[in-house]
């Protein structure tokens, strides 16, 4: 039988050995899905029916000694802002209730071309707006580490599910963080690709230039091996980057050494930085200096100003995403509109909640006549200075090591009536979006009984140098096997 | 002084179809207040002669060949609709001034 924390190759072998059968695999999930969404609520929706039918399939298909791939009847979930065809997305969100996707996401369609059975949907940030999974419509999911506090967000349910060894695997997506940040907090990897490296056809949009599809694992090979599936250029997406998917897992041999690890300055002294999180990451950063990686500091002037960027520019990209749900094609109507307009307007104020509310009303208004230049237009040409210093630094290093989050996860309701507190916590994170270079989160330690997320930025194309280095640090430090307790 | 008063969180919301209750928008009016303030701080960065980033990785705009390809199923496409007639998609009255009849 499958071990509830086995890796992806270790499931894979099991199921190439008859150990175990993917029906058996997609089983077990599906009943830990069920047994911990009382308390962990990781999931919005299951398919436990169509899930069952995929993996007798995928069972058929090894007996007869023809699985599409390694991943073939592997168990793993999506975030619930990636349509597939026949089945629900509602991206949290009262406003989609009752959607039924007609097409399915690149992203998703690769892996069930590999044979992978998607579980179920897990919960997010509403239309992934936030840091904590709090603003969902189905309430919030709770970290495996400790129940009284957030898994972080907004991919907060996929975190909390490979955390808690319900799947060895899920898809998220990270506008701002919303892959490492929630990966940090539940002890897990996770990986946001160089823009465009993932399709985001079929991802329901947010913010369109900074969006992008990644990966939740338990180790940095299974993130390796699952996101080159993932991965390379798809015509649907006028975005993608025109070149094939990179090979990943063969690049992971554990040597590290010549590699160069820039220490940003600023993101060391930086304020509101808890010291048991800076003390692990200098730990980490000792570690890979031991195992032959030469240590150097490099600048990032502007990433004091990276918060205040990405909150204009994500909201002005979001309010005009959102008009799309206008009650009319698809989604909730609001009932008894005397005309159009006032249909609009009572679909959307009872469709959506607080937090999409004010970020569709904050870029409304920064990209409004007479603020435009002073706010929007601004925030562009400090994200032109920000790509300059990641360029600059890249010259003179091979990744960028900095704290993943300046804290550990924070307690569910710590930060719901304090937005700019909640937006604070993605001071780390939202600088690659904006630069659209690849980030990855490690677990590097505990401060009181919590995850600590080390993050590795690389230069655009560089999943697999990250990967390398992620994969080094893990032989030689016990962190990625520590597991929540009181989910054995 | 605010940099963003009550009434303009009002005009924004007509602009964004959104309706807010008087709490609500007083309240928006206050959050979004703060974090304009803060957004303020890009004021200090000098970025004369410096042009703006809409995408980090600038790609050339993808041609393909233009050929014809089966389209969505019309009934797939409407499949979602909360009110239609046939393939096409059902809107309250649009034009104003007979909303009684």
């Amino acid at each position: 039988m499958g071990a509830v924390f086995d890796s992806l190759s270790e499931l894979s072998q099991k199921l190439a050995s008859r150990e175990v059968s993917s029906l058996e695999l997609v089983g077990a999930a599906l009943a830990r899905a069920d047994a911990t969404q009382s308390t962990l609520h990781a999931f919005v929706g299951l398919r436990p029916a169509n899930a069952r039918a995929e993996a007798e399939q995928s069972d058929a298909r090894r007996r007869r000694g023809e699985p599409r791939s390694p991943l073939d009847g592997i168990p793993i979930a999506i975030k619930d802002n990636m349509v597939q065809t026949g089945e629900p997305t509602t991206c949290a969100s009262r406003i989609l209730e009752g959607f039924v996707s007609p097409y399915t996401a690149t992203a998703v369609a690769r892996l069930e071309h590999a044979g992978a059975v998607v579980i179920g949907r897990t919960n997010m940030d509403e239309f992934a707006m936030g840091s904590s999974t709090e603003h969902s419509s189905s309430g919030p999911t709770r970290n495996p580490w400790r129940l009284a506090s957030t898994p972080g967000g907004s991919s907060g349910g996929s975190a909390a599910a490979v955390a808690a060894g319900i799947v060895p695997a899920a898809l998220g997506s990270d506008t701002g963080g919303s892959i490492r940040q929630p990966a940090s907090f539940c002890g897990v990897v996770g990986i946001k690709p160089t823009y465009g490296r993932v399709s985001r056809w079929g991802l329901v949009a947010f913010a369109s230039s900074l969006d992008q599809i990644g990966v939740f694992t338990r180790s940095a090979r299974d993130a390796a091996s699952l996101l080159e599936r993932i991965s390379g250029h798809d015509p649907s997406d006028s975005t993608s980057i025109p070149e094939p998917a990179p090979e990943l897992a063969s690049a992971l041999d554990g040597d590290v050494s010549g590699l160069v690890v820039g220490l940003p300055r600023e993101c060391f002294v930086a304020e509101g930085v808890d010291p048991g999180v800076l003390a692990a990451v200098e730990g980490a950063v000792a570690e890979l200096e031991r195992a032959g990686a030469k240590v150097r500091e490099v600048s990032l002037p502007h990433t004091r100003h990276a918060i205040a960027t990405y909150y204009l520019i994500a909201t002005a990209e979001a309010s005009s995403n959102l008009a799309r749900y206008d009650g009319v094609r698809y989604g909730r109507r609001a009932s008894g509109a005397r005309n159009l307009t006032e249909m609009y307007e009572r679909t959307r104020s009872e469709g959506f909640g607080e937090e999409v509310k004010r970020r569709i009303l904050l870029g409304t208004y920064v990209l409004s006549a007479g603020y435009y230049d002073a706010y929007y237009r601004k925030a562009q040409q400090v994200r032109t200075l920000l790509r300059g210093d990641f360029e600059r630094a890249f010259g003179a290093c091979d990744v960028i090591v900095t704290p993943t989050c300046p804290e550990v996860a924070f307690d569910l309701g710590a930060k719901t009536s304090d937005p700019l507190a909640m937006y604070l916590s993605d001071i780390y994170t939202v600088s690659a979006n904006l630069a659209g270079i690849p980030g990855l989160s490690i677990p590097c330690g505990l401060v009181r009984g919590l995850p600590v997320g080390l993050q590795l930025l690389g230069p655009a194309l560089g999943e697999a140098v990250l990967l390398r280095m992620a994969d080094a640090f893990e032989r030689r430090t016990p962190h990625q096997a520590r597991r929540p307790e009181g989910f054995p | 002084m605010a940099r963003i008063t009550r009434d303009e969180v009002e005009k924004v919301a007509a602009l964004a179809r959104l309706s807010l209750g008087d709490e609500a928008a007083e309240r928006m009016a206050s959050e979004l207040d703060q974090i304009l303030e803060y957004a303020w701080s890009l004021s200090q960065v000098d970025t004369s002669d410096v042009e703006p980033t809409a995408h980090a990785i600038p790609l050339p705009t993808p041609l393909r060949e233009d050929r014809a390809a089966p389209p969505l199923d019309p009934e797939l496409a409407v499949a979602n609709a909360p009110e239609r007639e046939g393939s096409a998609f059902v809107v309250p009255k649009v034009i104003e001034g007979d909303e009684e009849g």
